[in-house]
């Protein structure tokens, strides 16, 4: 009896990450798109800085390639967890609301789909890492890992937010406040060190976003601040919390 | 046997009291309809019985199971089509059934045949495959008749299920619905404005107005409870008291130039009726409907609260009630 709640509940959670891995497939546009966009930041912001900049003897754009994978990861993971607010103005989450599957279920369907998602844009970037000299190819599986934590933490807090959300005007101030500071404040763009204004360096320590561009910086380029474990902790916390804290608002929604 | 128990089920949203403390109890393998205008409180106590709705007081019990205290049980014993559509338009027909499936626990060794079945039964076997965006209205709605079935739920719930389809359509989707109810067991809970259909259908009604069930019986005990045919003359002048005196005259009043008379045996009395009647531009006689019914028991008629209501249910009555304007 037990065991045939735990696998429905199972098949419950399958369904909504195919429904999301079926979504994925026919959004093609989407995807070549959200590729686009960081190859884009690497080729030529990356390029044009990279003319007159390195970093610790690093080309700048190598020095940026873990902080775009990042960057990638923020973006994708945020916006697929903010779009709930879409599914549920269309009302394609209600039928599977009233499903007796438990909404812990639903939820970890919606998160394991967005980090899908997101892990096969990732790999399409890794196949363009053989443009990046410095990069260490055998550093990829760790690197991907630690995205792939990044990921869940970062689609359950779109979700969290998205469930907290009714309309999408929410969606500019999430962006405006929440994902761009994210992203400016992780060093993903500039290093970390002695040379940023103080304040700076207090923002960018508090962002956990740092700790994974510093993890996949450090296994991809051996360049970092934190030990690998330090990053390892930080980024697992990140997800654990917000992984709670999605869980609850998600059951929560009306 | 009862599947489906209520009792003082209310719903109060702030000062709106939208379900008055509702006692149902609705059979096994019943179609009941829950009649009534827009805003009486149908969907709200739909809401309820599929666990949507949280109740502010009062109980109720589905196939056994309680609907606060053990949601999920309840969950899986019902189907539920809403009155808005709920389809994932990004995936296909038979995907959508898939999803659906699998959120249901439909074993897998089942799952294919089922759907099959399921998109065979609303027609839509040759479509399975079309991504539902580029469904009609009609088709999404047969889609989610399909939907809500294919678990085989003990009680299925269609809130306003032929709403905006092509009457061939819902000719066949309420054809359909009974036989569901009838070979499967299933019992049919349905809200409905269009009484027309919901006499066709359902074995029961209950009368909802203002959140409160007004009359309970089946169709036809509710039209006898009216005591007779209707009768609707048109006149120039009207001797109101002349008629209001015959014996089998149960009731008459006049609106806009038209004599609306409900008469027993009107086949017997028409002649004498209309010999007290000078001039009579044009008569009609007919059996009561339910919307009599409701006319009689509110005052009003249920398409005046019906919004979205486009003229599909051009019937008798309402030519009946507007012809002298």
């Amino acid at each position: 009896m037990n065991e045939g709640r735990i696998q429905k509940e199972l098949m419950g959670m399958y369904a909504v990450w195919w429904r999301e891995f079926k979504v994925f497939q026919r959004e093609k546009s989407r995807i070549v798109s959200s590729i686009v966009q960081p190859l884009m930041w690497l080729f030529l912001f990356g390029s044009g800085v990279g003319a007159s900049v390195s970093v610790s003897d690093i080309n700048y754009q190598d020095y940026i390639y873990p902080g775009i994978l990042a960057m990638l990861v923020l973006f994708g993971s945020v916006y697929f967890g903010l779009y709930i607010v879409w599914d549920r103005k269309l009302d394609v989450l209600k039928a599977m609301l009233v499903a007796p599957v438990s909404r812990i279920s639903i939820f970890m369907g919606k998160v394991l789909g967005g980090c899908t998602d997101v892990t096969l844009q990732i790999i399409v970037l890794f196949l363009f890492s053989f443009l990046f000299p410095s990069i260490n190819p055998w550093g990829i599986p760790l690197a991907l890992l630690l995205l792939f934590i990044t990921s869940i933490a970062l689609v359950s807090m779109g979700l969290a937010l998205g469930s907290l959300f009714n309309s999408l005007e929410g969606f500019q101030v999430i962006s405006a406040f929440l994902i761009f500071p994210l992203f400016f404040l992780s060093g993903a763009l500039f290093p970390i060190d002695d040379k940023l204004p103080f304040w700076l360096q207090g923002l960018v320590k508090l962002n956990p976003l740092t700790y994974a561009v510093d993890g996949v910086r450090g296994v991809l380029l051996n360049v970092h601040i934190f030990p690998f474990y330090v990053d390892f902790l930080v980024v697992t916390f990140f997800a654990v919390t917000m992984f709670l804290l999605g869980s609850v608002l998600f059951s929560r929604m009306k | 046997m009862e599947i489906i128990k209520t009792s003082a089920l209310t719903k109060i949203y702030g000062r709106i009291q939208a379900v008055n403390s509702i006692d149902l109890s609705i059979h096994k393998g019943e179609v009941f309809g829950l009649l009534g205008p827009n805003g009486a409180g149908k969907t709200t106590t739909i809401g309820m019985l599929c666990t949507i709705v949280r109740p502010s007081s009062g109980s109720a019990s589905i196939a056994g199971y309680d609907i606060i205290r053990e949601p999920a049980r309840v969950r899986r014993q019902i189907g539920i089509v809403f009155q808005d559509p709920t389809l994932d338009t990004v995936l296909t027909g038979r995907e959508n059934l898939e999803l659906h499936a699998r959120l249901y626990g439909v074993s897998s060794d089942i799952r294919e045949a089922r759907i099959n079945q399921m998109l065979e039964l609303v027609d839509l076997h040759e479509r399975g495959n079309d991504i539902t965006r580029t469904y009609s209205g009609g088709m999404r709605r047969r889609l989610e008749l399909a939907r809500g079935l294919l678990h085989r739920p003990a009680v299925l719930f269609l809130d306003e299920p032929t709403l905006g389809l092509d009457p061939q359509t819902r000719a066949r989707i309420w054809e359909y619905i009974k036989k569901m109810a009838q070979t499967e067991q299933t019992t049919v809970v349905l809200t409905t404005h269009y009484m027309e259909e919901a006499e066709q259908v359902c074995d029961r009604v209950g009368i909802i107005d203002h959140g409160k069930i007004i009359a309970l019986d089946s169709p036809e005990g509710l039209k006898e409870s009216m005591g007779g045919d209707m009768v609707a003359i048109r006149v120039k002048e009207s001797p109101l008291e002349k008629i209001r005196a015959l014996p089998y005259v149960y009731e008459v009043k006049e609106n806009e130039g038209t004599l609306e008379i409900i008469t027993k045996e009107a086949h017997l009395h028409l002649a004498e009726i209309l010999s007290i009647i000078k001039d009579v531009e044009c008569v009609e006689v007919r059996v009561p409907t339910l919307n009599d019914v409701f006319i009689k028991l509110t005052g009003r008629d249920i398409r005046e609260d019906s919004i979205e209501d486009s003229g599909s249910w051009v019937d008798s009555v309402a030519r009946y009630r507007q012809r002298g304007s």
